[in-house]
């Protein structure tokens, strides 16, 4: 299958040239973010507390990865369903988030969201996060280690593979 | 009565667990390669070679195929005429899961509370541990990883008896065309009918234990495994949700004998990262 190469963060040119369906390599930086540090961001946006990432033209993946053996850069990681990031998902797009990744359709909202802000959401394949845990150069927890699997990592993947689900 | 040394039972619990993390079932590879060769367009065909390359590198690394290590879910079938030596099996069952979550760098997945306390209990206890009384001095422990994705997606409802079975495919075919890709397809899909309310959702979850593919003993219970596997296939969800022939590798209906008023019917749902064992004692 043919592979189009993304580097992070990504140029708003090559981000309208790509269809649902192609898909991807990305190289460079993204974030983990799951369910409970989705609410944090917010309710940190809300009472204009500083983040502990910077949010303009972050790639965000919505994972929670096993942990690393000794001597290993990064667990087992995978995409979690996208959906339970929805009521989230246009608050984090107007502040700035490019590009989304995860599993599974989103609602009608989020997708005119992506669409309204030139972003981009991916899709990677659920249940191949030993395959996955290869594309992870580095992984190091950014902040709120209390949140376990649902910190925030700061990840640097190379080849990373995924398919354009929204454009 | 039957002794039963507590310490060997943990021991075979903790194998196992230690397994099916990183193992897939050799029976679920084989469905996966298949499907990969009948599907018809490149998408699919490359995410079903994407599950296959990530087996084998689960194997071959000691890595979790799924870093949703999931909850521990047991089925216990105790034999009336056994004593146990040397401990609880309750308490053997959960240390085995608090020592594998960390010996294998498993993902500590379960809360507290589900609503006023969602902190990690950090260790992946409690497990769910569900037990049935049964004749005889044999003890079986069906063993499962089981994610949140997959789980999430199931659903139970309290058919009219009217319903019948069209009521059912429609009800199953709902299910999957609204859970999409969320639980990580092609699913296996276990089917509970008939019992009541709770027991309805028992039996579709023991019939995730039932070893994959295998038909329901009775022809017609069987025939309408086959029917609803076609029908789901036919859905064009596919891999993923990103379309495809490949949406269920297989139906898997358990039932029981029900209340005249009712037809109870539940769909549990599970990943292809199928983590489902067996061991008898």
């Amino acid at each position: 299958m043919k592979e189009i190469d993304i580097t992070l963060p990504i140029s708003g040119e090559l981000c309208r040239m790509l269809q649902p369906g192609d898909k991807v390599l990305l190289s460079g930086i993204v974030f983990t973010a799951r369910d409970a540090a989705h609410k944090r961001i917010c309710e940190y946006l809300d009472s204009g507390k500083p983040l502990p990432l910077e949010l303009k033209d972050a790639a965000i993946f919505y994972a929670g990865p096993t942990p690393a053996r000794p001597g290993k850069v990064c667990g087992a990681i995978g995409p979690t369903t996208s959906t339970r990031m929805d009521r989230y998902t246009p608050r984090l797009l107007a502040e700035g988030v490019k590009v989304l990744i995860g599993k599974g359709k989103r609602s009608p909202e989020v997708t005119a969201a992506i669409r309204s802000h030139g972003a981009l959401y991916l899709v990677a394949v659920g249940g191949a996060a030993a395959l996955l845990s290869q594309c992870i150069i580095s992984c190091e927890t950014v902040a709120w280690e209390d949140l376990g699997a649902e910190a925030i990592r700061r990840l640097e993947v190379k080849d990373f593979p995924c398919y354009v689900a929204l454009v | 009565m039957r002794q039963l040394d507590i310490n060997g039972i943990k021991a075979a619990v903790k194998d196992s667990l230690a397994q099916l993390g990183t193992n897939i079932d050799p029976k679920v590879e084989q469905a996966i390669l298949q499907a990969q060769k009948e599907e018809t367009t490149e998408l699919a065909r490359d995410i079903l070679t994407t599950l296959l390359d990530n087996y084998y590198i689960g194997r071959r690394d000691c890595l979790p195929i799924c870093q949703d290590t999931g909850t521990a879910v047991f089925m216990v079938e105790l034999g009336e005429d056994i004593c146990f030596q040397d401990g609880s099996l309750t308490d053997a069952l959960q240390e085995a899961v608090r020592e594998v979550w960390q010996e294998q760098y498993y993902r500590n997945s379960i809360l507290r509370d589900p609503l006023f306390d969602r902190t990690n209990t950090k260790d992946n206890t409690p497990a769910i541990i569900h037990t049935e009384l049964v004749k005889g001095d044999k003890l079986t422990i069906k063993i499962a990883l089981k994610g949140g994705g997959a789980e999430n997606m199931s659903a139970l409802k309290m058919l009219k008896p009217s319903d019948g079975k069209q009521g059912i495919r429609e009800f199953v075919l709902e299910t999957i065309i609204k859970a999409g890709g969320n639980p990580c397809p092609p699913v296996i899909v276990g089917i509970g009918v008939g019992g009541n309310f709770e027991t309805c959702a028992i039996l579709a979850k023991k019939a995730l234990f039932r070893e994959f593919g295998s038909p329901h003993p009775a022809t017609e219970w069987a025939e309408l495994e086959a029917e609803l596997l076609q029908a789901i296939n036919e859905t064009g969800v596919g891999p993923q949700g990103l379309g495809g022939r490949t949406t269920a590798l297989s139906v898997q209906i358990e039932t029981a004998p029900c209340h005249l008023a009712s037809l109870p019917v539940a769909v549990n749902l599970n990943c292809h990262a199928h983590r489902h064992c067996k061991i008898s004692f």
